[in-house]
């Protein structure tokens, strides 16, 4: 099954097969990561710069601020939900992730 | 790799969007295919309709492109009643009401609650009164902006307004330009105060005298790629170009060819010309359209006006705005009046266009700091109109911290943003005219409240910048602002520096205050844009801190979680969206 995914009005929300799931302004919380100097980021989600699939699962690279120190940038690739069954199954964004430095995407990324 | 909004754009845009518009009205919003949605929203923008944000599936956003902000006589009558009968949502806001008009940064006018089938008929009656939606939102041409009173301004040099509604005529529903790789803002300026906001456009006309031919012209510079969104905020560049007014539509067609053949179509972040400008310069920006857009030798630039500008320029001496009561050259007068984040209840747009009628000649103009002016009023009946009681709430004499005030639309309908803005503003506003003293000499005083860094507030250009944040208090996440100071236009126009970061919302006021307090001990003449300029950012840093005060707000909590921020029942499990034409909600089971 395929699975359509961009971001939409100016990097507003992510879609997926045309359905709104995934929104800027949630706190992230993310660990081992290399976006600032905290052991744990406070990450404001501000923008989707890049959105991809990885068989089931999707994938995005955040524009935003850690809340806790300041910094700001784009974080590497997170995953923000799964597709099981046909359905979107979001990640919670305040449970902690980990970024990784290459997506493995499936195909490339489309902007937009 | 081009993106997927360019991919749809090649099958469907422009034009032609009208008519799969008015099918999907037709059949209603569930008739708009599941796996499409995403495709046909991209393409109503350019017909002026922006679907809101989540939570509010099936509504919409309708701009309606007004250039330069004029509205003829008898139009804004027509949009009251457009507002009033279809404007209306399933949650009223408790400022401002049912149904409301927006008048914007960009001299527009924008309605929230749209419902698709009602898209015919209001078309009608916005089109059978001179009135569109087109291109007022997509990639292209978008709604002209220039001096709110161009033709009717005693510090005019070249009357703008002919120039502004023949670019708006040609380029409007121009085949040639209707799908560019991104927005295309331009501005006509004539003034001397420079109230055409040119450096923040990506094409800007401002006035300028230059012999030719042995003859004194007075005509344009010509200035390319500003523009203040994400953070990268850019004044537009000088290239170098003298235009007469009947020239205009030439450069401007040359430009905006420009942009459509060379902006970015792969990455739509790096589309917008300031960035083309950036890569290129403005010497191969001059000699692309030299060589490749334009058939007339381009004269080199003439002198311009700039040292003259008044508008939002951070003086003392002159207020930096329409509002108040102006002598037009005519021997008439035009009343500048002030709306709070430039929204108004539809009872009261009503009212002002009657106003409109009895004193003036009808005719209303929108500004680019969200206010109105009624123009063509005799002096002798002046005092009447003075007197009449709308005027109490939309003042020509308004507080500084009313006058200064201005808010994007923010989490009540917008996707992008990450705070509550407008209710919030008029309640920050409030409180400082309560308990802020302003320090003597200071006229104006702007403070600039955008929901995120799309910064459609303008926020760059004020004396405080507010751009909406996140921070914790207790651990809670609530809604907070990036604080800036120290912006705006002028000769030498100055984006604000970003000082405080992060604070919560609730403690922005008394910041504010504390900030005013420094100021008033601290400076001796100068501006207070002055005293920003000569602190670094270190003593800025020192200079005040956030604190608490008995500004209470209510919008701290993640209103953008909400489906609607001033629901009673305001989760997002509890909306009312998508909905059937008559409101009844679309359950997922039906
Ligand atoms: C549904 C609500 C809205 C949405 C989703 C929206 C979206 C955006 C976006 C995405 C941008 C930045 C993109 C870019 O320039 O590259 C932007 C910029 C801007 N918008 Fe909006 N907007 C909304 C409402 C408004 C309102 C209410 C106003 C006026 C009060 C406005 C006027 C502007 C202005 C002046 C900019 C500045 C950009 C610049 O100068 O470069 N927009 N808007
Ligand atoms: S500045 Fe951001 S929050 Fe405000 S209207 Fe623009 S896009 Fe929305
Ligand atoms: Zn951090």
């Amino acid at each position: 099954m395929s699975i359509d995914v961009h971001q939409l009005d100016a990097g507003a929300w992510i879609s997926v097969n045309d359905s709104r799931e995934v929104s800027v302004s949630n706190l992230w919380r993310l660990a081992r990561q290399e976006f600032c100097g905290c052991e744990m980021a406070d990450f404001l989600a501000e923008g989707f710069v890049e959105v991809g699939v990885d068989t089931r699962a999707i994938e995005a690279r955040i524009a935003g601020q850690c809340i806790a120190c300041g910094a700001s940038g784009v974080t590497d690739w997170l995953a923000v939900g799964r597709v099981l069954d046909g359905e979107f199954r979001p990640v919670v964004p305040e449970s902690v992730h980990i970024p990784c430095r290459r997506s493995r995407l499936a195909r490339p990324a489309s902007l937009e | 790799m081009s993106t997927n909004v360019e991919g749809w754009k090649d099958e469907v845009y422009g034009e032609e969007i009208r008519e799969h518009l008015f099918e999907f009205a037709e059949e209603g919003w569930e008739s708009i295919p599941d796996d499409e949605h995403d495709a046909w929203f991209e393409r109503f923008k350019w017909w002026g309709l922006y679907h809101q944000r989540n939570g509010q599936e099936s509504y919409f956003m309708m701009r309606i492109g007004t250039p330069n902000g004029v509205l003829e006589p008898g139009q804004l009558e027509v949009v009251a009643d457009i507002a009033d009968e279809y404007a209306r949502g399933p949650a009223d806001n408790p400022e401002f009401g049912g149904a409301y008009c927006d008048w914007t940064t960009r001299q527009s006018i924008q309605l929230h609650w749209i419902r698709i089938e009602d898209v015919p008929e209001i078309f009608d009656k916005l089109e059978a009164n001179g009135l569109s939606t087109m291109q007022a939102c997509g990639d292209s041409w978008r709604n002209i902006v220039g001096c709110p009173v161009a033709g009717k301004d005693k510090h005019e040099h070249v009357d703008a307004w002919p120039v502004a509604e023949q670019l708006h005529e040609e380029f409007k529903g121009n085949d040639a330009y209707e799908n560019l790789p991104r927005k295309w803002k331009v501005s006509v300026t004539g003034c001397d105060e420079g109230c055409g906001q040119g450096d923040i456009n990506d094409l800007a006309f401002e006035p300028a005298r230059k012999e030719i031919d042995g003859e004194e012209t007075m005509g344009f510079n010509v200035r390319v790629g500003g523009g203040l969104s994400r953070k990268e905020p850019r004044f537009a560049r000088d290239i170098d170009v003298f235009c007469t007014p009947e020239d205009a539509p030439k450069v401007s067609a040359g430009m905006s060819a420009l942009f459509r053949d060379h902006g970015d179509r792969d990455d739509r972040f790096n589309a917008r010309i300031k960035f083309l400008v950036d890569e290129w310069g403005t010497e191969k920006i001059r000699n692309t359209l030299q060589e490749e857009y334009v058939e007339y030798e381009l004269p080199s630039a003439g002198d311009d006006l700039r040292e003259q500008y008044t508008y939002n320029a951070g003086r003392q001496d002159e207020h930096g705005d329409h509002i108040g009561v102006h002598e037009q050259p005519d021997g008439n007068y035009y009343v500048g009046l002030n709306v709070m984040v430039g929204r108004m209840g539809v009872d009261d747009v009503r009212e002002l266009a009657s106003l409109a009628d009895e004193y003036g000649s009808g005719e209303v103009r929108l500004t680019q700091r969200q206010n109105v002016i009624v123009t063509d009023v005799p002096e002798g009946s002046l005092d009447a109109f003075l007197d009449e009681p709308l005027l109490e709430d939309y003042s020509p004499d308004p507080h500084p911290f009313m006058r200064g005030s201005i808010a994007c639309t923010g989490t009540e309908f917008c996707s992008l943003s990450i705070v509550e803005t407008k209710n919030r503003q008029v309640r920050y506003a409030r409180w400082l005219k309560e308990n802020v003293e302003l320090p003597a000499g200071i006229q104006d005083f702007h403070i600039h409240l955008s929901g995120c860094t799309a910064s459609c507030a303008q926020p760059q250009i004020a004396d405080i910048s507010l751009r909406g944040m996140k921070t914790r208090k207790d651990g809670e996440p609530v809604e907070a602002f990036d604080i800036g100071l120290g912006g705006g236009l002028g000769e030498d126009p100055h984006f604000a520096d970003w000082i405080a970061m992060r604070v919560a919302a609730d403690e922005v006021p008394g910041y504010i205050r504390n900030v005013l307090a420094a100021y008033e001990d601290e400076s001796g003449e100068e501006s207070f844009r002055e005293f920003i300029a000569a602190r670094d950012e270190e003593e800025l840093e020192a200079l005040a801190e956030p604190e608490e005060t008995d500004y209470a707000d209510p919008y701290m909590h993640n209103t953008k979680m909400t489906w609607y921020p001033y629901a009673d029942e305001d989760e997002m499990d509890d909306r009312p969206t998508p909905a059937r034409a008559d409101g009844t909600p679309i359950t997922a089971d039906d």
